[in-house]
């Protein structure tokens, strides 16, 4: 009798489950949950673009004109652009550096957990220790003092003047450097050790080895860091934001900070253009890169 | 010649090891602040607050160390527990939430070939790299429709459904063999049954590294609860933190190790699968 019970229960959830359409029930919560909370409203974001904010009728392109005309967005953009292509080079470069230093070493693993480590740090909890490190009276004077790149009694001012931008730029490294020797040493590690072992056989220098057996496998690495240092960087708003607020000095003033003023003052018509042209551009460069990888590949 | 290529690499490793330090150091400062008195912390950071030329100074090892910050933010602040079970309730509830939402949504991709499977999984991947500032706008007509905002939810549920947690569930589970899975069909075992003691188990590291990198992401949440979390009570502690005044630098500091307290517990325990998380989160199908 329990059997049969059990056995019936058993087919019933077989044909639910067992058939052709079981991913759609697998799929549906989060496809539901995507659809609500960020698809449907989007559409509703690139119709705003065209409306005006208030009365909501429609203007066209006139909120696409007034955000290019803006010059804080043009600074936003700038800087931002600045930063990027500033931040990414130096990142993805001396993090490939440093992984191929480091994947010679016995001591990989204890040094790789120390780089990693800042990926776990809160950025409210590194506010206070930047402020020390760079505000006038801060750590990094008295070391220029005492090495005598400063002089006495004329410190500089970091947050107040253009060199806002490159404690930004440290700020970024300091946080994603890990991340990227991760990636980095995963893909040294997975050109296979017989490669290696033979080009060595063969007589050729570690530097030699690097550039000719390793580093052109690294080729697909390249690639997936290149996107995820780009993402992350949008992330360092975090600590630009805390250091010096909504409005730090013009040289860090980034699209993240604009989007951010422009909702605290409910700038709905600006924000909806800017978020089309963002997701555009952001889309368009994502394209390129997996077009560019692709063509690579083949 | 191989005299100078070992000490060659003792230097490498002594750099590194030094570079590697100074990344970490951050943590030293606020070790060490957090046990200084508030007479001793009041001398050394008096410059800032005074603005004159006077540079600060700092000891590593604090002349009178001192448990006094400690005591007075566990027994004397009701309003930072407040604030620490704000973070902690709105990452658990992320968390779970994603546990439910895209470990399924994860599954289907890696197991299924249905129909628009590879327009849906871009779609996914799309969404995942948009940063927050482009969906904010969307997020926020969608909270304040479902009058969601100044609530935790306005946190909590668009972060459920994000699609990085998916992605890289998916990498986890595409590991698994096929033939694992055909055997399990044969021998009559349903969709679901498969998924739960043939997946779930076998692919629990994938979940752990979205999970370990999902704890790190939240816990340090600032744009979201920013933009939608009006109520100051309602803030997590990412935001709260900087909000202290320099005057309160003990409080600031003894605030800050507690906050990193879970952040390097979750990371020293998890740091395999954050590493695999990291290589996993790699985009290249």
């Amino acid at each position: 009798m329990q059997r049969k019970a059990r056995r019936k229960l058993l087919k019933r959830q077989q044909s639910i489950w067992q058939n052709k359409n079981a991913w759609f029930w697998f799929l549906l919560p989060s496809f539901l949950g995507v659809s609500v909370f960020v698809l449907i409203p989007f559409l509703d974001v690139i119709r705003r673009s065209f409306l005006t904010a208030v009365t909501e009728e429609w203007a066209g392109l006139h909120n696409y004109q007034i955000i290019f005309a803006n010059q804080a967005f043009q600074l936003a953009v700038k800087n931002t652009v600045r930063f990027t292509l500033v931040c990414l080079p130096l990142l993805i470069g001396s993090g490939l550096f440093l992984s191929v230093q480091l994947s010679r070493l016995k001591e990989m693993q204890l040094i790789k957990s120390l780089f990693l480590f800042p990926l776990a740090m809160p950025a409210a909890t590194v506010v206070l220790i930047w402020k020390m490190f760079f505000s006038r009276q801060g750590f990094l004077n008295g070391w220029m003092v005492g090495a005598g790149i400063l002089r006495e009694g004329q410190p500089m001012d970091y947050m107040g003047t253009g060199i806002a931008f490159w404690v930004l730029v440290f700020s970024y490294i300091w946080k994603n450097l890990g991340y990227t020797m991760v990636l980095w040493l995963a893909g040294i590690f997975s050109v296979s050790a017989d490669l290696t072992e033979a080009s060595r056989v063969d007589g050729a220098t570690e530097r030699q080895c690097f550039w000719h057996v390793i580093f052109p496998n690294l080729k697909g690495s390249l690639y997936t860091i290149t996107i995820l240092s780009f993402l992350n960087s949008f992330k360092v708003f975090r600590e630009a934001y805390l250091v010096a607020g909504s409005y730090p000095h013009e040289s860090m003033y980034l699209l993240q900070h604009l989007f951010n003023n422009w909702f605290v003052n409910l700038e709905l018509d600006k924000m909806a253009a800017a978020a089309v042209c963002a997701g555009t551009v952001l889309f368009a460069v994502i394209l390129i890169l997996q077009r560019l990888w692709d063509h690579e590949d083949m | 010649m191989k005299i100078k290529y070992s000490v060659q690499k003792a230097a490498v490793k002594l750099s590194l090891l030094f570079l590697g330090a100074v990344f970490c150091a951050p943590l030293l400062f606020l070790a060490s602040g957090s046990v200084m008195s508030r007479y001793e912390l009041g001398e050394s950071l008096l410059p800032l607050m005074t603005d004159g030329e006077n540079l600060i100074t700092w000891r590593f090892f604090p002349l009178y160390p001192t448990f006094e910050h400690y005591r007075k933010i566990l027994f004397q602040t009701p309003q930072f527990f407040i604030v620490f079970w704000n973070s902690m309730k709105i990452v658990m509830w992320i968390l779970t939430g994603q546990l439910f939402i895209a470990v399924p949504a994860a599954w289907a991709f890696a197991v299924y070939p249905f129909r628009f499977r590879k327009f849906l999984f871009t779609m996914y991947i799309v969404l995942m790299l948009m940063p927050f500032q482009v969906t904010m706008l969307s997020s926020y007509l969608v909270l304040n429709r479902l009058s969601l905002l100044n609530t935790h939810g306005a946190v909590i549920l668009p972060a459920v459904f994000s699609t990085f947690p998916v992605f890289l569930i998916y990498r986890g589970f595409c590991d698994l063999p096929k033939g694992l899975m055909e055997a399990a069909r044969i021998d009559g075992a349903g969709e679901w049954t498969i998924f739960a003691r043939l997946g779930l188990p076998l692919a629990s590291g994938g979940i752990l590294s979205a999970a370990v990198l999902g704890y790190l992401e939240y816990w340090n949440l600032i744009e979201q609860p920013l933009a939608f979390l009006e109520d100051q009570s309602l803030w997590p502690l990412s935001l709260y933190l900087p909000e202290i005044s320099l005057e309160q630098a003990g409080y600031s500091f003894v605030a800050s190790v507690i906050t990193l307290i879970p952040a390097v517990f979750v990371f020293l325990s998890g740091r395999e699968y954050l590493e695999q998380g990291i290589v996993a989160s790699a985009l290249k199908e």
